[in-house]
């Protein structure tokens, strides 16, 4: 079945519904890329194959945020419960954005550049509504 | 097959002007551009008729977002009067009137048009300031919307990434902040034209008033670091780290080079001109630096035949503090890990040997979004003349100023050398 899916953000997000954290690899240069490229940004190439990623990696960036978007306020998140989001270099190589839990985003000063990390699934809205949300956790 | 750009025919400015930057509840949109031209016409030394204006183009973000209307090329013509003629708009996200800019230049350059206005124009502050945050993350990439990033939360990022690998601190922030507030103070077109010292006054006069508490900061620094004064909004950026909430708009009038004279005493030159694009937090290898400000910058200088050291001056896209600290090292002013420092050194001073954003900055001056590019001129242009009043700056043979503007996550990134001959 994943032969068949477009490489694009549609199944990007079909699999994190299936716990699956995917990227495509160029097969002509083997560059891999996540999430997936129809296109080959280094050598041009346009055959890609399905890649699945084992979802570790290292914290590569962060922030704490207090005012968010109103999908995370409607989750509880305030001035007075910040988040925390950020930048994680899988251990593949590539780089990704997510949510960032298991860290107490009101103390900053906790959360160190360099952490391991472990990618997290994380459903908002139910039925035919969900969608599933790439996010990382501290793996430490 | 790279080669040295160049215009087809020379363009200069003859005029540029801006409205007030503040957030208004009595004004709108069309109302802030007619300020705008009207103070750019005033800025014409011998006048222009606008009849022979040939052209517009205007950048404006996000006003599908703000104030549900999009399609502002035609809004802005037919509030001028220019209604058959062509008027285009161009979003660049914070960049969309440097985008306008360009556009302009090129069809100038290019001999089709003679005049053309140029400008851009942005009101943000009917929406609340997380609707604000929410329609600017609309210029994020995708992954980073989903990932609840948000435009100060990027910038965090990217601080974070500064700090681990050249080992400064927010400490170091604060002294952008306290810079820009004090050429702020210096500039009566700022939304915030006060330095911090007089906005402490100013905070305990009220707190004193109301019978609370009055905090005794020692200095600006305290002030800053006291969470109840400057809270965090997307660690480490707090509010000091942040431009404001802004409505305003902006306006320029270009001409082929040979007609200038025409109409300026002291025109000013388009010398170099370069945009970049760039990819999204997750496909950069190395976020304390900027791809698109890079490739701005190389197409700029390489055009104009000039290096960072023959900029005397510029206006660099601080809508955070660490952006204007990275963008100076991109732009080649300072060297990687080295902005922070020059900074604390008074390096980037009004009496500094390299001035950067003597207006205030976005964060002081105000950011319209879209009006912001062409608003940099403002400042540029104001400096090269000689009509910065209290923040002219002490430099002799002030001849090339410049202006970065950025937009999106550093998704589009423009960088514009003017000269005064």
């Amino acid at each position: 079945m994943e032969s068949q899916r477009r490489f694009n953000d549609i199944s990007f997000a079909e699999f994190l519904k299936e716990r699956k954290l995917m990227g495509s690899r160029c097969t002509s240069c083997g560059e891999l890329f996540v999430p997936p490229r129809p296109l080959c940004v280094k050598c041009a190439g346009t055959a890609m194959e399905w890649v699945e990623l084992k979802g570790t990696g290292r914290l590569k960036a962060f922030t704490c945020i207090s005012i968010g978007p109103s999908f995370m306020r409607e989750e509880g998140f305030t001035r007075e419960h910040p988040y925390c989001t950020g930048v994680v270099r899988l251990d593949e190589g590539p780089g990704m954005v997510g949510r960032i839990e298991g860290v107490d985003a009101s103390d900053p000063a906790g959360i160190l550049i360099g952490m391991p990390m472990q990618a997290l699934y994380l459903d908002r809205g139910t039925g035919d509504e969900m969608v599933t949300y790439l996010a990382f956790t501290s793996a430490g | 097959m790279k080669r040295r750009r160049r215009l087809g025919r020379g363009v200069a400015i003859v005029g540029v002007g801006m409205s007030r930057f503040g957030m208004f509840r009595d004004r709108d949109s069309k109302d802030l551009f007619a300020e705008a031209f009207h103070n750019m016409m005033a800025t014409v030394d011998k006048g222009a008729d606008p009849n022979d204006i040939d052209a517009l183009y205007v950048g404006n973000f996000s006003s599908d977002f703000f104030i549900h209307q999009a399609h502002w090329g035609p809004i802005v013509s037919d509030l001028l009067g220019h209604v058959p003629k062509p008027a285009t708009r161009t979003e660049g996200a914070c960049a969309s009137s440097a985008l306008a800019l360009r556009e302009g230049i090129f069809a100038i350059a290019s001999g089709f048009y003679d005049m053309v206005l140029v400008g851009g124009v942005e009101e943000m502050s009917k929406r609340s300031t997380e609707e604000v945050a929410e329609g600017l993350a609309l210029a994020t990439v995708p992954y980073e919307g989903k990932a609840a990033f948000t435009f100060p939360g990027v910038f965090g990022a990217v601080a974070t990434a500064y700090f681990a690998k050249h080992g400064a601190s927010r400490e170091d922030l604060f002294n952008v902040t306290i810079k820009s507030h004090s050429n702020a103070a210096l500039n009566p077109r700022a939304q915030f034209g006060a330095t911090l010292r007089s906005i402490m006054d100013a905070k305990r006069a009220s707190l004193r008033k109301r019978g609370l508490p009055v905090p005794q900061w020692e200095d600006e620094r305290e002030f800053l670091r006291d969470p109840a004064a400057n809270p965090s909004v997307a660690w480490p950026m707090h509010l000091f780290d942040c431009c404001p909430i802004s409505d305003g708009a902006s306006c320029t009038l270009l001409v082929g080079e040979e007609l200038a004279k025409n109409f300026s005493d002291t025109p000013l030159y388009v010398a170099g001109m370069g945009q970049g694009s760039g990819s999204g937090l997750h496909a950069t290898d190395d976020l304390t630096t900027f791809r698109a400000t890079k490739h701005a910058a190389e197409e700029a200088y390489g055009m104009a035949g000039l290096t960072p050291g023959d900029v005397q001056f510029a206006e660099v896209h601080d809508c955070f503090s660490i952006a204007e600290l990275v963008h100076m090292e991109d732009l080649g002013f300072f060297g990687p890990g080295e902005a922070y420092k020059a900074v604390a050194d008074g390096l980037t001073r009004l009496d500094g040997p390299k001035p950067i954003n003597t207006s205030g900055g976005l964060k002081c001056k105000g950011h319209p979004v879209g009006a912001t590019g062409v608003a940099q001129l403002v400042e540029v242009w104001e400096q090269l003349r000689g009509e910065a009043g209290d923040r002219q700056l002490p430099i002799k043979d002030l001849r090339i100023g410049a202006a970065h503007n950025l937009g999106g996550t550093g998704g589009t990134c423009t960088f514009t050398i003017l000269e005064r001959r």
